[in-house]
């Protein structure tokens, strides 16, 4: 926002509230409130606000305060962000950021938990991104403003308290390149947002006992860098996605259709893929994580797949 | 002035219909405070219109939109208002815009027929009062944000009927390169926001380009920047959620905008009146805090005044207007439309107040045309849009090399392909012949 004037912000309580999670603390007092703008509540209309106004010149980073609300700004989001550019015959880009907290929360409901990423990546037209460390947030965060495409960037409402020693100098990551978090020769375990930390986690214990996972987090769920994803299993052979997404049309769905059509020759087995129930996520405790990939599933799986016994 | 005598001067109407022109004993007298201060342009009874918040300091209270209309409506062709004369040049360019919108719309009929061009088309016939009565009190650089019903609202802004025609012909040299079709006619040249397919989607996106004029002008100090957009849509639309949405945020920020419901009283099938609560859309402004206002959208000068009052207010800063113009499609819905439940009577009711016929009388009655110079005009038209037809007939199908062109603005969008390169650098797979 300092580097460009033409950026915005235009969500609710994004202003003087600092956002529901304080992602734009402080910067109404920066740089004042239409530039974050603190809108009604009425997310079609906001999105498509931002999308005729970047359409005529400004760069806007509309927030769903959380993903979830924005099923309300599909008509937006689909018809307008993702088609128009090519409706209009390139005559109009619509350099948006869309952006917001999704995922499953600590007992915060169904409706707000849901994963948006499984709801929009059909959408042609646009690019998806999901942060998973405050590196990785800033990075893409300007990555995406910088974009003259319309990109959702999907942050988790469990991942904004993570701390960690970031740059001074200033760091752009590129929009459609995964990161490889942990090189490996066993198995290919792919995944992003909060999954690459319950991913970690198990990557503990499995190398406790022996076994030398890689793994990538994608970063871009649309399009998927199959260079890192395809060096990775020429290497292993073998890989399992771990994903939020409910088993049903999610990103995991359609990263192993992505696979098969592309690394075939390259498999062992079939890829493997840990997602979440097709449930609308309990509020209970109990049932709410029975509903998630947790850790020691993910141990067993990568045990069974490097055991031969799936 | 209490809000019981704003109440009796408030006459509205719960009719199915709007009167007709005002007679020349009512117009001419009244003063409207706060939007223009000579006669009325408004057809009725006087009207006082203030604009909310900033400018009704001289009335003490808060008030907005009262525009009202009682009289019943006559079968004879209307009798244009006392309105100071248009100029003869102007009359002949708003005479030949009226024409082009015309002329350009039988001949989509007849290609349509003869399979030049498919889908759905919607036609405007009848309503070219709104778009030329509008779009020609624009500058270069306003916008416009139209619906489906988009072919005049483009020709008017200035899109070459060449380009508008290749484009439902699905040419390569459409102004959309032959990938948007009827319902997204496109411009950046002409500052034409679409098209769009989905009511009330349109509406968001004229909001952005208005809230981008006072971003500009307030954020970015750029005080050149001072265009002012114009969203058309129709009286359906008036009962979708976009539409309370964004007259709620354009007030609230007082953007540079003026909200055009071209109501035509049906939505495909349903009868406006069959699908609203409170039929009478002008009324709707208030609730916002912006003047609603009614004018008859059969009469080209009577909305070009409305329209240079309402831009100048958004101009000038003092915010959006809600027009409620009062229109009649000649057609069906669109070409695919049987047009089997409007009543021959209320067709006829509107025929006899055909907006290019009252243009044409009104201009010759005053000496400011001759029929040979309006024959003169209807020549050009033809030719223009025969013209049309012809460079769209020989114009190429779009190759199919062009597919994936205009997904992405960036390219790189498409990712990376499993060699490393990105996709878009493969020939192969722009072509569309790779594996995608």
């Amino acid at each position: 926002m300092a580097r460009d004037p033409t950026v915005c912000v235009i969500g609710e309580d994004v202003g003087h509230y600092g956002g529901s999670y304080k992602v734009t603390k402080g910067l109404a007092e920066k740089f004042g409130d239409l530039r974050v703008l603190d809108t009604p509540i009425c997310e079609n209309s906001f999105t498509g606000m931002g999308i005729g106004a970047a359409m005529t010149g400004l760069r806007t980073v509309v927030e769903g305060m959380n993903m979830g609300f924005l099923l309300l700004a599909y008509n937006q989001i689909s018809n307008n962000a993702g088609m128009l550019h090519y409706t209009s015959g390139g005559q109009f880009k619509i350099p948006i950021v869309i952006r917001g907290p999704g995922g499953v929360g600590k007992q915060l409901g169904a409706e707000h938990s849901q994963r948006l990423e499984s709801y929009f990546q059909s959408v042609p037209g646009l690019q998806m991104v999901a942060c998973s460390t405050p590196y990785n947030a800033k990075g893409l965060m300007k990555a995406a403003i910088r974009s003259d495409n319309p990109v959702i960037l999907y942050e988790h409402v469990l991942l904004y308290n993570l701390k960690e020693r970031i740059p001074d100098e200033e760091y752009v990551l590129c929009l459609e390149e995964a990161e490889l978090v942990r090189p490996g020769k066993d198995v290919t375990i792919l995944t992003y947002s909060r999954m690459r930390h319950f991913v970690l986690q198990a990557a503990k214990t499995l190398v406790e006992r022996g076994y030398d996972p890689e793994i990538i987090d994608i970063r871009s769920l649309k399009p998927f860098d199959l260079f890192t994803i395809g060096n990775s299993i020429k290497k292993t052979h073998k890989v399992l996605i771990v994903e939020e997404c409910m088993r049903t049309g999610g990103i995991g769905a359609s990263l192993r259709a992505a696979i098969v059509d592309n690394f075939w020759d390259f498999l062992d087995g079939r890829p493997e893929c840990l997602s979440s129930q097709d449930v609308p996520t309990p509020y209970a405790a109990t049932l709410e994580d029975a509903t998630v990939v947790q850790p020691a599933q993910i141990v067993v799986k990568v045990e069974q797949m490097c055991q031969g016994l799936v | 002035m209490a809000a019981s005598s704003l109440a009796s001067r408030a006459v509205a109407s719960l009719s199915p219909s709007i009167s007709t022109g005002a007679s020349r004993d009512d117009a001419g007298s009244s003063s409207v405070v706060g939007f223009h201060k000579r006669s009325s342009a408004f057809t009725g009874r006087r009207v006082r219109i203030s604009s909310g918040h900033g400018s009704s300091a001289a009335h003490g209270r808060r008030s907005c939109v009262v525009a009202a209309t009682a009289a019943p409506v006559k079968e004879s062709p209307p009798k244009i208002a006392d309105i100071e004369l248009v100029t003869r040049e102007e009359g002949l360019e708003l005479y030949e815009d009226m024409i082009l919108g015309r002329c350009f719309e039988d001949m989509c009929a007849q290609m349509y027929y003869r399979s030049k061009m498919f889908g759905f088309v919607h036609l405007y016939n009848g309503q070219e009062a709104v778009s030329t009565g509008f779009v020609k009190a624009l500058k270069k650089d306003d916008y416009i944000c139209s619906t489906y019903r988009d072919h005049v609202h483009a020709l008017s802004k200035g899109v070459p009927a060449r380009q508008v025609m290749s484009e439902l012909f699905g040419k390569a040299t459409g102004c959309c390169r032959g990938q948007g079709g009827s319902m997204h006619m496109f411009s950046k040249e002409h500052r034409l926001l679409g098209g769009f397919a989905f009511i009330g989607e349109g509406i968001p996106v004229a909001t952005g380009a208005a809230f981008n004029t006072k971003y500009s002008r307030e954020v970015l100090k750029d005080l050149s920047v001072d265009a002012v957009t114009l969203a058309f849509f129709g009286d359906g639309t008036c009962n979708n959620g976009q539409f309370f949405e964004c007259l709620n945020m354009a007030a609230l920020w007082k953007l540079p905008i003026v909200y055009v419901v071209e109501n035509n009283l049906w939505a495909i099938g349903m009868d406006h009146f069959r699908a609203t609560s409170v039929p009478e859309i002008w009324k709707k402004g208030e609730a916002f805090g912006m003047p609603g206002v009614h004018v008859d959208g059969m009469d080209v000068l009577k909305v070009r005044e409305v329209a240079k009052e309402a831009i100048a207010r958004a101009r000038r800063g003092d915010g959006p207007t809600l027009v409620e113009c009062e229109t009649y499609r000649y057609r069906g819905h669109s070409l695919a439309d049987p047009d089997e439940l409007r009543k021959p009577e209320q067709k006829n009711k509107y025929a006899v107040r055909d907006p290019i016929a009252a243009f044409k009388k009104y201009l010759l009655e005053n000496g400011l045309a001759s029929e040979a110079d309006l024959k003169a005009i209807e020549k050009k038209i033809d030719e223009i849009v025969e013209d049309a037809v012809e460079f769209a007939d020989a114009s190429p199908l779009p190759p199919r090399s062009q597919l994936l062109e205009n997904v992405f603005a960036d390219p790189r969008g498409f990712g990376i392909g499993p060699d490393g390169k990105y996709r878009c650098e493969d020939p192969a797979f722009t072509a569309g012949t790779a594996e995608v």
